[in-house]
Formats: structure tokens, C-alpha cells, sequence
């Protein structure tokens, strides 16, 4: 067994854990959907943290500046930024208007069972589509990382979507909590260790860092070139629409964020706004410190280990891993490896208790049962059944795409979805008196539906590859793109507002225009709302 | 209360939070257990969306919020847009080899926290007029 190997399954093992503890406290809807809404401030921070910093984050992000420099930087500008909308706009009304919902907000106004009806539909593509995102990438590292230990990459995604169903059904929101709370803690750990160790490799010397950064040397298409990697335009470049496609990730992530179900299911988790507030504080903290390190994760493997080294031992996303052997050896390669799992699990567990929610609570009881349950707990035994069904189909589908499946825009794609379709719908319906039923079911469907025929025209699914791309590799449209950015949010966006305000004005309702004095002053002061509840 | 019937025998765990669950439980409950939905009777929203209070809440979050989402959107966007469309004035160099489009994207952090933390302060006054409305209520 190979360290890295042992490390994951003592992860696994402590999780576990976790979740026969949780198990025993998970059994009323309350306790399975929020952990009772007694989680505190700084924990839920870290858990939302731990919720959002995905293997994107960690292993993609060092990647992309170990390739491209500061264009790799600037992603990681926007992660954080993002959590000022979810901070002044979206965590505490929702906290105090919502249940266990989304649209449990939308719902106070609007008739219910349409408007939860395309919210669920809306919040299960956004969950699924991340997840299987986040599955490939898991079976991808696995083979990398562990290719010794015989682990392939079929059961390494049976394995991630099996842990992660176990936690949810067993375990519900505690045992979910808890897994991201630690691996947010393992993710902070191995990144201020890997960024010390490479300062310490210069010397302690910023200055010194800095200098090998604008001079990082590698070979391009077999000519050895020195490229001054604290300079913009090594991705994004005027041909490929560089600015606009900067800009259009941008709007995604600014207002994506507060859009994307399983963040703002956390909000219910905590006992009040002022704690949802002191949480987003938190997590701004740890997701801020944490993209500011990605400077020396990224910067340092593009100037210690090399992107020559990097392309040939198993591509960019592996930068911060090889980062790691490189300064400290294989014990603390297994370590990293370990954290790039953990970092995994814990956000396809949050994206599993948010869809199953969402099915349950929205779908199931609200649309098909008109919001009655017809056996007491029913509500929790649909969602768990919907944990099995949702993790199934995922393991499923990543088993399907392989291991080579280019499924970055998958993720663009979850956050435009957010974007357009979900942001809309959540701020109109907060602010704007005259907003109803048909705005709200219009706007999420425009969002929706703009955001996937944008993706599906785009590079990321539209593009001519040149002769012999690895099959599985392939665009699956070989066709000129019809629409040029790999980012559809600066349209998409647009157009669900648009959506949302058009359908708006097809019709009046008074019912949703008198309800919302009582829903502005829920939202505003949090009279009424869900309290914490007692063991 | 409906949570007895529904406890696993053996099980000395209490069953947290079932009365606050949804309505076919039934039977009259505490008021910390009351539900959002059940306490829309009881409450005159109407008239306290009119109050002066509340209207001055609204008033004092918006003065803040408003020009807080705008600033930290422009200043945001104003970091695509210049890398795109200015390239050669981000690259000029300020301390030794760090140039300003990498010191621009670092200051994005500190925007961020700066304007979180002017936030957290403002909220404090939100919390207590916040409070005040309800009172008045009751």
C-alpha cells in the first residue's frame, strides 16, 4: 500500500466516523436537512468553504498558473469576490424567509408547485452536472496518483460516489458538515505548508521568488522559450476573445456563487442571520487566504518543478502534487494527494444533500403531495432514497464519459445555470413587489435553457480538433463554435433577467404582490423565522 | 407531543425537532416551535411593513448596499477590462519585478474583506433596528 493510499483511507476512516456519530442525531427532517440549524458561525464558515473549494480550485487553479501564469491568477480573483454578493445580498434574507430551500423563498409569494417545480428541476442540473464534473476529475487523479496501488479509475469513482452517498443517507447534514469542516481544515493545512516550503526554497526571499517568476523557461511546440510569467495574455488573447470571455467568467462566479444550491443550503444550517453573516465572514476569510496562496502554489511549481516536468508526469493538474515531491519528498506527495480526495468527497457530499433536498422538500412533497406528507418522516426517506438515485447516476455517467472526458465546462456550466437562471429569480423575488409566478417560472426556464444551447455552441463542446485527438478527448460537435466563448454568463445572464421581467409583465397576481410585505419584513428583521431546535 | 409516537424503541435519542416538521403532526405547540407558515396569522405584516421603523431599516440597509454591490462590481470588472484593453499600462513594473496587474488583482482580496468587514460593522446598526421593529410588535 503506498502512502498516499494510506493516508486517503484514514480519511475515510475518521469520516466514517463522523457519520455513525451523526447518524444517531439525523433522524427528524430538521436534523437531516440543517443539522438542526445549530451548526455555529465559524463552523459553518469553514464548512462552506470547505463546501466551495473544490479540485478545481486546488489542483486546477495551480495548474492553470503553473501553464499560464498570471491568466491562471486571474481566476482566482474571482472565488472570493463572489462571496460579496452572497454576503450583502442573498445569505441573510434566505436565512430568515427559507426553510430548507431555495425555493423556499420564491415559494412565499408565488404559487408554489410551478415555481418549485422548475427550482428543483433547475438546482438537480446544477448538482448533477458539478458532480459529475467533480467524479471524473476524482477517477482521473486516482489512476494518477495511486497508479501503483492498482486502484482503476471505474472503482475509484464507484468509491468516491459510494462514500458520499453514505455520508448523506446516514449522516445528513451533520455528518456532511463535519467532513467539510475537516477538509477545509486539511486544505488550509497542506496549502500554508506547501507555500512556506516554497518560500523557503527561495530563501524567504519575495523578492527573489518574484525574479524566477518572470523568467520561467520551457519548451513550446519544441523551441526552448523564456516567458516573464507575471504577465498577462499566456491564455487569453485577443484571437480567442481573451477580455470577454475573462469578463463573462467573471459575471458567472460574481453572481453564480450566490446562486449555486449547495452554498446557500448551508445558510439554513446556522441558527440565525447574524450567525449566516458571521459565517460568510468566516468563509471569506479561508476562501480569500486560500486563492492568495495559489500564488505560490502556482508560481512555484511553473518555477521549481518546471512545465516541461509538469506535462509529463500526468498534466497541469497535477502541479500542486509534484509541487509537493518536489520540495519535501513522497510523504508529503501522499499527503497532498490525500487532501486532493478529501477535497473531492467533501463537495460531492454537499452536492448530494443539496439535490436530495431539493427533490424531496421542493419535488416530492411540495409539487406531487401539494405540500403535505402523507407518514410522518417521509420527507427524509424520499430524500435519502434520492441521495442513492442522484450518486447512482453520477458514478454512471462518469464511468460512461472516462477518464479523458473533458468536462471543464461542466462546471462553467453549473455556475452560468446558477447565474441566469437561479440569481434572478432569488433577487427579484426579494426586491421587486410587482415580480410573480409567471416571471419566476419564465425567468429560471430562459436561464436554464440559455445557459446549456450557449455551452452546447460553444469552444467547450463546438470546436474542429486537429487530426489525431484522443478519441475520448474529442469535441463532441466537430464544427466551427457558433457562439466564441468558453463562458456563456455575459448573455445568459442577461437574458434570464430579461426572462424573469418579461414574464413578469404577462400577467398580474395579486396574491404575490400582497404577500410581499410579509415577505420583506421576514427577510428584513427575521420575525418568524425557522429557529434552532433543541435536543 | 406527536414526536413520542414516532421514537425507535430503544433509542434513547430524542427525535430532534420533529414538531417543527411539516403540518400533519398537528397539536398545538410552543411558540419557539412554531413554524414560519404557522405564525403568518399572527402577525400584522402588513402594518409593519408600513411602520416608520421598518421603512427606515429598509432605508439604512439600502444606503449601504447599494453602493457597496456597485463599487466592488466596477472595481472588479475593472480587472478584465484593463488586462484586455490596457495591457501595456497593467504591465508596468511598481516593486522590483511585480507589476500593477498583479498588485491590482492582489488589492481585489483586500477589497473584498475590506468591504465584508465595513458590512459586519453597518450590520450591527442593521440588527438593532432590526430588533426594534419587532419589538414594537409585541
Amino acid at each position: 500500500m503506498t502512502p498516499a493510499l494510506g493516508m486517503f483511507l484514514l480519511f475515510v476512516l475518521i469520516t466514517l466516523g463522523i457519520t455513525y456519530w451523526a447518524a444517531r442525531k439525523s433522524q427528524s427532517a430538521a436534523a437531516f436537512f440543517t443539522a438542526s440549524r445549530r451548526i455555529t458561525g465559524w463552523q459553518n464558515g469553514v464548512a462552506v468553504a470547505g463546501d466551495y473549494m473544490s479540485a478545481a480550485s486546488f489542483l486546477g487553479i495551480a495548474g492553470l498558473i503553473a501553464f499560464f501564469g498570471y491568466d491562471g491568477f486571474m481566476f482566482s480573483v474571482g472565488w472570493l469576490v463572489a462571496y460579496l454578493t452572497v454576503l450583502l445580498v442573498v445569505a441573510e434574507p434566505l436565512r430568515n424567509a427559507g426553510k430548507y430551500t431555495m425555493a423556499d423563498v420564491l415559494a412565499y409569494r408565488l404559487s408554489p408547485r410551478p415555481v418549485r417545480a422548475m427550482a428543483a428541476l433547475s438546482t438537480l442540473t446544477v448538482s448533477t452536472f458539478y458532480m459529475i464534473a467533480q467524479m471524473v476529475g476524482a477517477g482521473a487523479l486516482v489512476t494518477l496518483l495511486l497508479g501503483s496501488s492498482h486502484v482503476s479509475y471505474e472503482l475509484a469513482v464507484t468509491g468516491v460516489g459510494v462514500l458520499m452517498i453514505v455520508y448523506v443517507i446516514f449522516g445528513g447534514m451533520l455528518a456532511t458538515t463535519w467532513v467539510q469542516i475537516i477538509k477545509a481544515i486539511l486544505l488550509m493545512g497542506g496549502t500554508i505548508l506547501l507555500s512556506l516550503l516554497v518560500l523557503a526554497h527561495f530563501g524567504w526571499s519575495l523578492a527573489s521568488f518574484f525574479d524566477a517568476v518572470t523568467r520561467v523557461s520551457y519548451h513550446d511546440k519544441g523551441a526552448l522559450v523564456t516567458k516573464n510569467f507575471l504577465e498577462p495574455g499566456l491564455r487569453y488573447t485577443a484571437a480567442n476573445h481573451g477580455a470577454l470571455d475573462l469578463i463573462s467568467l467573471g459575471m458567472a462566479l460574481v453572481f453564480g456563487t450566490a446562486g449555486l444550491p449547495h452554498i446557500l443550503v448551508r445558510f439554513y444550517t446556522v441558527p440565525d442571520a447574524k450567525t449566516a453573516r458571521v459565517s460568510v465572514v468566516w468563509a471569506m476569510v479561508l476562501i480569500g487566504s486560500f486563492y492568495i496562496m495559489t500564488t505560490f502554489l502556482g508560481f512555484g511549481a511553473a518555477t521549481i518543478v518546471g512545465r516541461d516536468k509538469i506535462a509529463v508526469s500526468g498534466g497541469n493538474n497535477m502541479s500542486a502534487p509534484l509541487l509537493a515531491q518536489a520540495l519535501a519528498g513522497d510523504i508529503f506527495f501522499a499527503f497532498i494527494a490525500a487532501i486532493a480526495f478529501a477535497t473531492i468527497l467533501a463537495v460531492v457530499a454537499g452536492l448530494t444533500i443539496s439535490a436530495s433536498t431539493s427533490f424531496a422538500h421542493d419535488f416530492y412533497t411540495a409539487v406531487i403531495h401539494k405540500g403535505t406528507e402523507r407518514r410522518p418522516g417521509e420527507e427524509v426517506r424520499v430524500a435519502r432514497y434520492t441521495a442513492v438515485v442522484v450518486g447512482a447516476i453520477a458514478i454512471g455517467i462518469a464511468i460512461l464519459l472516462g477518464k479523458d472526458a473533458n468536462v471543464a465546462f461542466l462546471v462553467a456550466l453549473a455556475f452560468a445555470v446558477a447565474a441566469s437562471a437561479n440569481l434572478p429569480v432569488i433577487v427579484l423575488s426579494l426586491f421587486w413587489k410587482r415580480f410573480n409566478t409567471s416571471g419566476a417560472v419564465l425567468g429560471l426556464a430562459t436561464g436554464l435553457v440559455a445557459s446549456l444551447v450557449l455551452i452546447i455552441i460553444s469552444p467547450s463542446i463546438m470546436k474542429v480538433d486537429p487530426a489525431g485527438t484522443a478519441a475520448a478527448a474529442r469535441h463532441l460537435i466537430q464544427r466551427p463554435p457558433i457562439f466564441p466563448l468558453e463562458n456563456p454568463g455575459i448573455l445568459s445572464i442577461p437574458l434570464g433577467f430579461l426572462g424573469a421581467i418579461f414574464g413578469t409583465f404577462l400577467r398580474r397576481e395579486p396574491r404575490a404582490e400582497a404577500r410581499f410585505a410579509e415577505l420583506s419584513v421576514r427577510a428584513n428583521t427575521g420575525l418568524g423565522a425557522e429557529k434552532a431546535t433543541t435536543e | 407531543m406527536a414526536s413520542d409516537d414516532q421514537k425507535i424503541p430503544q433509542d434513547p435519542t430524542p427525535i430532534v425537532g420533529a414538531a417543527t416538521d411539516i403540518a400533519p403532526l398537528g397539536g398545538p405547540k410552543p411558540p419557539h416551535e412554531r413554524t414560519a407558515d404557522e405564525e403568518a396569522g399572527v402577525i400584522d405584516w402588513e402594518g409593519l411593513a408600513a411602520s416608520g421603523k421598518f421603512r427606515a431599516l429598509l432605508k439604512a440597509k439600502r444606503r449601504f448596499i447599494v453602493p457597496a454591490m456597485i463599487f466592488f462590481i466596477v472595481y472588479y470588472f475593472a480587472l478584465p477590462v484593463l488586462i484586455g484593453y490596457a495591457r501595456p499600462f497593467m504591465e508596468k513594473r511598481v516593486f522590483g519585478p511585480v507589476n500593477l496587474a498583479y498588485l491590482f488583482a492582489l488589492s481585489q482580496f483586500f477589497m473584498a474583506w475590506i468591504i465584508a468587514a465595513l458590512y459586519v460593522r453597518a450590520a450591527a446598526r442593521f440588527d438593532r433596528m432590526a430588533r426594534e421593529v419587532i419589538e414594537d410588535h409585541r
